[in-house]
């Protein structure tokens, strides 16, 4: 079975205008709407206190928030959480001496406030200065990351392909920013873990592209550096499309299974996987394209080399 | 012949895969409930242990699967949850004090497979239920309380050289002594030159001052001597609640991370992890005026504290002993009945105390309690600032000189004396701590992760599996085993790695190297598709495709390789089981996909004349 079977090499940077205004509009965007609305952070960067308790029947949240209110925490975020019987209340952090003995206190005025037996699911207490040290450490992370990525695809390929392949990075974590932003996702840890994910798949991608570039520069001669391009996508395109079909498959399973703890983990890497997979068709080879790649720049030194693997084609 | 592996080599995959599976059987035997019983305060548990617990088992007539001595600790395993817990309410009101009675889960292991090092993976406590803190060490009391130590100790050096000195105070960096003249100042010199060798000492000649800093060496040793010493401290009140397997540990520089796999009720964990206490004694101040000081004129030598009834005394401000001195302390009665606390001191203590009582026999000494209670507030270097709360718990005169072994007694209910004694064992800290972070899970939320996490697992590939083999037929079954054989690989890996958890970020992670680990095999295969379609022969076409694939599969999953490891080094309890099972799943995913896919196509289809390839 083949889902694309392509006989003639598509102009892929025929579109690279289109391409370029597309990624810088979204890319505008996520920066104006992470600049305007936020990343809307969770209690893992901001600090405060977080309950969720099970219920047998459906909750009432108006009673709840009444419960609450009248026990002296009138700034309690009353939600419900994956089903009407769950129900997750937020705090933020207080001057109380005993910040972390909330979740408890909460529990017993939920519990003597509706009468019913109130299941502990999960308490959560994050203090300010671990808050702002996992954000510090969070936004390290990304650096590191990318940077170490740099030097490494700099070091196997070549200066343009790293750079590209960033630029797409980049590209594709500001995206994935944005949408939370836009759409006020929850913004915690798991998410940053799906993020630093994005970065290793979108990667992967790219580098299967300029893997195969870098294979056709030397292969067919006498062809503009950009046919080569058009070629060396062509070629793999199919493969891209088969790899993000099966990610995506598990990433739906995630989804639509992994329960409301992992929403927000599997959203960033849904949206991600599909970003990743334009970025490496459109931003990594079109920046490694704009930066001037050459034929030049990438013939081994060994010119030997070549016919190395020849040799053991034969019988 | 190409594309034929020596029977070796095909050997060598299978033994591979099977010794994955092998360490991978553990966790299909489930666990157990069972009761551990562990013993406290250098009691160790051992076979008469283990045989009144049988008997007393037997009497109550509780029936239970097995019970066994492991590594100091009975091991009692039952058929259900209603007899484990019965049978913990028994032991621990029939064992008493001197041994921690715990729930537990134990593995059913058989035990060939543990005999070879087999056991299930550990399951985060996101998966299991349980509580984990995140505490905060105070470095900066800890350095103040060095600072005050030099004050103390220079002035003793200083009197016992007969080096006169105008004043010896704490200064930002550490101690400033003023003297009255230049000989005094460079006789100092000398001498603490001599004496401190990990300070600094500068001397100014006109001001007549001598600075000692401490060294960068010597801070360094003190935060990590408060925080080893927070850490120990930590795991003996660990063991006073009685869990099964608590975690206690350090991370970076000032945290301690504290897991209590199954403990629901936190508020008490709180309470025993957060009461940071110490005590002083110090000589009650008879010559000073109270009501003066009442009216805020404290004299210059004492201060002015209060018991918990608000009852105010003078005290001298030198303090004879401080608590970290103390080696034990147990709560029992006076020969009137009375609560008392008897406290044990190391020598250095018991020599303080005794040169600091013998002249001061018939006068009042008070112990004086401290805790730091932490705040939500913050310094401009965001550490948490702590409040000092001081308190006189007794005042009691001195009747003879004391030793290294004496008691106090006035200390309020038995409760309370046995409270104090609790935390006086404990540890007298050098540094407060608080906790900073507090994750709990509830066991049913635990239960239900482990179950969204497996079908989560199951379904993802499931989904792969139907497309491969729909998209790439034979090929596709090759792939797919391959995928079965990953996935065996990380759970035995998993297994193995004695610090790797499971946790629903790293179930996460598994599900995500299910769909990327195709990726290899797609690569492979739509490579020998496209040989084909250029003319080569079958046999070339799987050669090349495997060949020319590989530098890019080993590319693309070295990157992935590079954030993985990133978020491990920087990442915590989940997010760290996310990287582990990632970083766990693209190594053996090149190992499966890249290898073991070959081995089956070798044997399948390898050094045959084929025209046509199910592809």
């Amino acid at each position: 079975m083949q889902i694309l079977r392509l006989k003639e090499t598509v102009a892929f940077m025929g579109y690279r205008k289109i391409a370029l205004v597309f990624s810088a509009l979204l890319m505008i965007a996520s920066i104006a709407s992470l600049a305007t609305n936020k990343l809307n952070f969770g209690l893992d960067f901001t600090g405060g206190t977080l309950i969720e308790v099970g219920f047998q029947q459906a909750a009432d949240l108006e009673k709840l928030r009444d419960v609450m209110k009248s026990n002296g925490f009138a700034d309690a975020k009353v939600q419900f959480y994956g089903s009407s019987r769950d129900v997750v209340i937020r705090l933020g952090l207080r001057d109380d001496v005993k910040a972390e003995m909330l979740g408890n206190e909460v529990l017993e005025i939920l519990q003597s406030g509706t009468g019913q037996t109130v299941d502990m699911r999960r308490i959560e207490f994050v203090g300010a200065s671990v808050g702002d040290e996992l954000a510090e450490q969070g936004g390290l992370a990304m650096l590191t990351a990318l940077i170490c990525i740099l030097v490494y695809v700099a070091f196997r390929f070549e200066w343009r392909f790293a750079v590209g392949s960033v630029v797409a990075l980049f590209h594709d974590v500001l995206l994935t920013l944005g949408l939370f932003s836009v759409l006020q996702l929850e913004f915690d840890l798991t998410v940053l873990a799906a993020i630093l994910a994005v970065i290793g798949y979108s990667l992967n991608d790219t580098i299967v592209v300029s893997d195969r570039i870098r294979e056709n520069f030397r292969k067919i001669r006498n062809t503009e550096a950009e046919e080569v391009i058009n070629i060396s996508l062509t070629q793999t395109l199919s493969r891209t499309f088969i790899t993000s079909i099966t990610t995506l498959l598990v990433l739906a399973a995630l989804f639509f299974k992994g329960g409301a703890l992992i929403h927000g983990f599997a959203t960033a890497l849904l949206f991600g996987v599909f970003v990743g997979t334009y970025s490496s068709i459109y931003v990594a080879s079109l920046v490694a394209l704009s930066l001037g790649i050459s034929r030049e720049d990438l013939i081994p030194e060994v010119i030997e080399k070549e016919g190395e693997d020849q040799e053991a084609l034969m019988p | 012949m190409l594309n034929k592996y020596p029977l070796w080599k095909t050997l060598m995959v299978a033994m591979i895969v099977a010794f994955g599976a092998l360490y991978a059987t553990p966790n299909l035997f489930g666990e157990s409930p069972a009761v551990q019983v562990s013993g406290l305060r250098g009691v160790e548990a051992d076979a008469a242990t283990l045989d009144t617990i049988k008997a007393q088992l037997e009497k109550s007539k509780l029936t239970f699967d097995s019970i066994a001595l492991e590594k100091g600790q009975v091991l009692t395993r039952f058929k259900n949850t209603e007899d484990q817990l019965k049978a913990r309410d028994v032991l621990d009101d029939f064992l008493g004090k001197q041994f921690s009675v715990a729930l537990n889960l134990t593995p059913n292991t058989p035990d060939w497979l543990a005999a070879i090092g087999g056991a299930p993976m550990k399951l985060g406590l996101d998966l299991s239920g349980g509580v984990s803190f995140l505490m905060e060490v105070n470095m900066k009391e800890a350095i103040n309380k060095a600072k005050t130590g030099m004050v103390s100790d220079f002035r003793g050096d200083l009197r016992n050289e007969k080096i006169r000195y105008r004043s010896v105070k704490e200064d930002s960096n550490g101690v400033i002594v003023i003297f009255r003249k230049v000989e005094d100042l460079e006789a100092a010199e000398s001498l603490l030159k001599k004496r401190y060798r990990d300070l600094l000492l500068n001397t100014d000649d006109d001001a007549l001052t001598l600075t000692a800093k401490m060294t960068e060496a010597k801070l360094k040793e003190i935060r990590e001597y408060a925080l080893q010493q927070n850490i120990t401290i930590i795991r003996n009140r660990v063991n006073e609640l009685g869990v099964a397997e608590p975690l206690v540990q350090r991370q970076g520089k000032k945290h301690i991370v504290i897991e209590l796999p199954g403990v629901q009720d936190t508020a008490k964990a709180k309470e025993i992890l957060n009461a940071t206490a110490t005590i002083e004694f110090r000589l009650v101040d008879t010559e000073g005026d109270l009501s003066n000081a009442l009216n805020g004129r404290v004299p210059a030598n004492a201060i002015l504290l209060r018991d918990k009834d608000g009852r105010p005394s003078l005290l001298k401000k030198r303090v004879m002993l401080t608590g970290d001195h103390i080696t034990d302390a147990k709560s029992g009665f006076d020969e009137y009945s009375r609560p008392q606390v008897n406290i044990s001191l190391d020598s250095a203590g018991g020599s303080k105390m005794s040169n600091g009582t013998k002249s001061n026999i018939g006068k009042p000494m008070a112990t004086v309690f401290i805790e730091y209670k932490p705040t939500d507030k913050r310094d401009a270097e965001g550490n948490i600032v702590f409040e000092k709360v001081q308190e006189i718990i007794s005042v009691a005169t001195i009747q003879s000189r004391l030793g290294k072994t004496f008691r106090i007694t006035g200390a309020g209910s038995q409760a309370e004396a046995h409270n104090l004694a609790l935390l006086l064992r404990a540890g007298a800290l050098i540094a407060p701590i608080a906790i900073v972070e507090e994750r709990t899970v509830g066991p049913t939320l635990g239960a239900e992760n482990v179950q969204l996490g497996f079908q989560a697992i199951m379904m993802g590939f499931g989904l792969v599996f139907i497309f491969m083999m729909v998209y790439y037929r034979a090929f596709g079954v090759v792939a797919n085993l391959a995928l079965g054989a990953n996935l065996v690989l990380i759970v035995g890996v998993m297994s193995m790695i004695p610090g790797a958890t499971l946790t629903l970020p790293g179930m996460a992670g598994i599900v995500l190297t299910v769909g990327m680990a195709v990726d290899a095999n797609v690569l492979i295969f739509e490579r020998i598709r496209e040989e084909i379609r250029e003319g080569k022969t079958i046999q070339q076409s799987i050669h090349q495709g495997y060949e020319a694939a590989f530098s890019t599969i080993i590319d693309a999953n070295i990157t992935t390789l590079i954030a993985a490891l990133i978020l491990f080094a920087i990442g915590t309890g989940p997010v760290k089981g996310f990287a582990i099972t990632l970083s766990i799943g693209i190594i053996t995913s090149m190992f499966t996909s890249v290898v073991a896919s070959r081995t089956v196509v070798n044997a399948v289809w390898g050094g045959k004349r084929l025209d046509k390839l199910s592809i």
